[in-house]
């Protein structure tokens, strides 16, 4: 991507040989706050080009693995790389975390808070602007870039947002359920959309959602895992075929079958009621 | 058609209340009531009268309680977003401190204002001390407050971007406070014409609120209520640019704000 920003701070650092291109790996991590296990033995790697998905019961702690990901926290116990690195500095330059809310800064327009990243590593505004005027364009932004969030429907602002998460320029996509807050209507707009939009800029993704069909729909593979504490109870390849379009794609009937799987791995992970 | 009411009928109230107090000071209405000299109750247009004889005399002593008004409120202004910084960047200096920003405003000005010209002397000195010091609490409280609004996911998503301390504060924290700030100034201007009275009035030569004094010791009424008069519109006035500037340049800490242009 001719957008990406690569700062002198990326080269700086050495980059640990990668164990077999694994671009995210989680080694029997561990975590937990105070007295209540969030994260047990959990074991999960992610190749690079990869889009993996995590389903989960909510409360499960799949915001609290993202976030161990990013380097926003430490793990209490076992290892977490991106790229090979361990250190927070080293996780926080390698990830890109996009959450559930958009969170787009109200005083800035789309397109500036789109390059707000490049603008933080010290782009004036308008090299900022040229930076992701491209990507505006290609994630069917483009005509939006003078107007401010408030002026733009929750599917757009989502979208900005997703902009802003690639032009960080980093390898590793961490997105925390990015599309829960929409309608279902534009939440399937956006999966469509979302999936173009990775093909057009292919990196690693980790997307955490709490819908089985967005999950199998979006990503190449699905974890699926158990209640508090976390670990990965079910993992099923994606069978969608991503050039058939929705309709065939969710009624074909190996799609139903994987969903159905890991649908009951879901239900058996939630306990009595 | 709202709109047109929505100024008619304060003006409608205004005007009805001033025919009211033209006719009672005519027929010497209150005069008989309170049992004073009629002379001592002026009729809006003696006032007015005032205003226009006297407009020099005004405009001169406004002038002076102007910019100590302005120079207070500026040192006040500085002063307090400074404060408001420092006590949200260190938790313990806010703990430390914020009792101390609270008793600035229990000790009353009326007492503080000789004490201030004991020290600082006769002169501008003590009044702008005495204004920054009622100005000071309203601007550092609202920034505080404001500062402390920042969602703590959005702190963390600027840390994801790529964002240091700095950074955070002035692109995240700093915008976020603006409209606070700005709502602390308006009430901070609000009273400052208070403030600056108060200083004239412990120790001044010039200015409106020394004007008042030796008006009213004059019994020249019509001339206390013209001087109140123009105190309380520069008041105003300094409250609605403000105001302008808060809807024009931090409109995004208002409910609603920014949707005046609609995307549909």
């Amino acid at each position: 991507m001719s957008a990406t920003v690569s700062g002198p701070a990326e080269a700086s650092t050495p980059i640990a040989a990668p164990s077999a291109e694994a671009e995210l790996e989680f080694r029997s991590v561990g975590h937990a706050f105070g007295a209540v296990e969030v994260l047990d033995g959990l074991d999960l790697s992610l190749a690079r080009g990869e889009t993996v998905a995590i389903v989960g019961p909510s409360g499960c702690g799949k915001t609290t693995l993202l976030e161990l990901a990013a380097g926003l926290s430490e793990p209490l116990a076992g290892r977490v790389s991106v790229e090979g690195c361990e250190s927070v500095d080293g996780r926080l330059k390698r990830c890109a975390y996009m959450p559930q809310r958009d969170l787009l800064l109200p005083w800035l327009t789309a397109i500036d808070n789109a390059a707000l990243s490049p603008r933080l590593q010290g782009l004036s505004r308008e090299r900022a602007r040229e930076a992701a005027a491209p990507l505006f364009e290609r994630l069917g932004l483009g005509g939006f870039e003078r107007f401010r969030p408030a002026e733009l429907s929750g599917g757009m602002r989502q979208r900005v947002a997703f902009a802003r998460t690639l032009l960080t320029g980093k390898p590793l996509l961490l997105l925390d359920e990015p599309l829960a807050a929409l309608d279902a209507i534009t939440r399937a707009d956006l999966q469509e959309w979302l999936i173009e939009a990775l093909e057009a800029e292919p990196r690693t993704v980790l997307l955490v959602t709490h819908d089985v069909e967005e999950a199998l729909y979006v990503a190449d593979r699905v974890l699926v895992l158990s209640q508090r504490p976390a670990r990965v109870v079910l993992e099923e390849a994606s069978p969608a075929g991503r050039r058939q379009g929705r309709a065939e794609t969710i009624t074909d009937s190996r799609f139903v079958a994987t969903r159905e799987r890991a649908l009951l791995a879901l239900a058996g992970e939630r306990g009595p009621r | 058609m709202k709109r047109t009411a929505d100024i008619l009928a304060p003006l409608l109230l205004l005007l009805i209340l001033l025919v009211g107090w033209q006719l009672a000071a005519r027929w010497e209405v209150l005069a008989d009531l309170f049992k004073i000299e009629p002379f001592l109750i002026p009729a809006p247009t003696e006032i007015l009268n005032s205003l226009w004889q006297d407009r020099e005399l005004l405009a001169d002593n406004a002038w002076v309680t102007f910019r100590e008004v302005v120079g207070g409120f500026f040192v006040a202004l500085v002063l307090g977003t400074f404060c408001a910084a420092v006590l949200h960047v260190s938790p313990l200096l806010r703990r430390a401190f914020y009792p101390l920003v609270v008793a600035s405003q229990t000790v009353p000005i009326i007492v503080i204002a000789p004490i201030f010209v004991i020290w600082f002397g006769f002169g501008t000195g003590p009044i702008l001390a005495i204004i920054a010091l009622i100005c000071f609490f309203p601007i550092t409280v609202n920034t505080l407050d404001g500062l402390a609004t920042v969602d703590p996911e959005q702190r963390k998503l600027m840390r994801t971007l790529g964002a240091g301390r700095l950074q955070t504060f002035t692109r995240l924290e700093a915008p976020t406070a603006l409209p606070y700030l700005l709502s602390g100034a308006k009430i901070a201007v609000a009273v400052a014409v208070i403030g600056a009275v108060f200083g004239e009035w412990s120790g001044a030569s010039s200015g409106l609120g020394h004007l008042i004094l030796t008006a009213n010791s004059q019994l020249l009424v019509p001339l206390v209520f013209a001087a109140t008069f123009v105190l309380s519109m520069m008041a105003i006035a300094l409250f609605a640019l403000l105001a302008l500037f808060q809807r024009r340049f931090a409109w995004w800490g208002e409910p609603g704000g920014g949707q005046s242009r609609s995307s549909t």
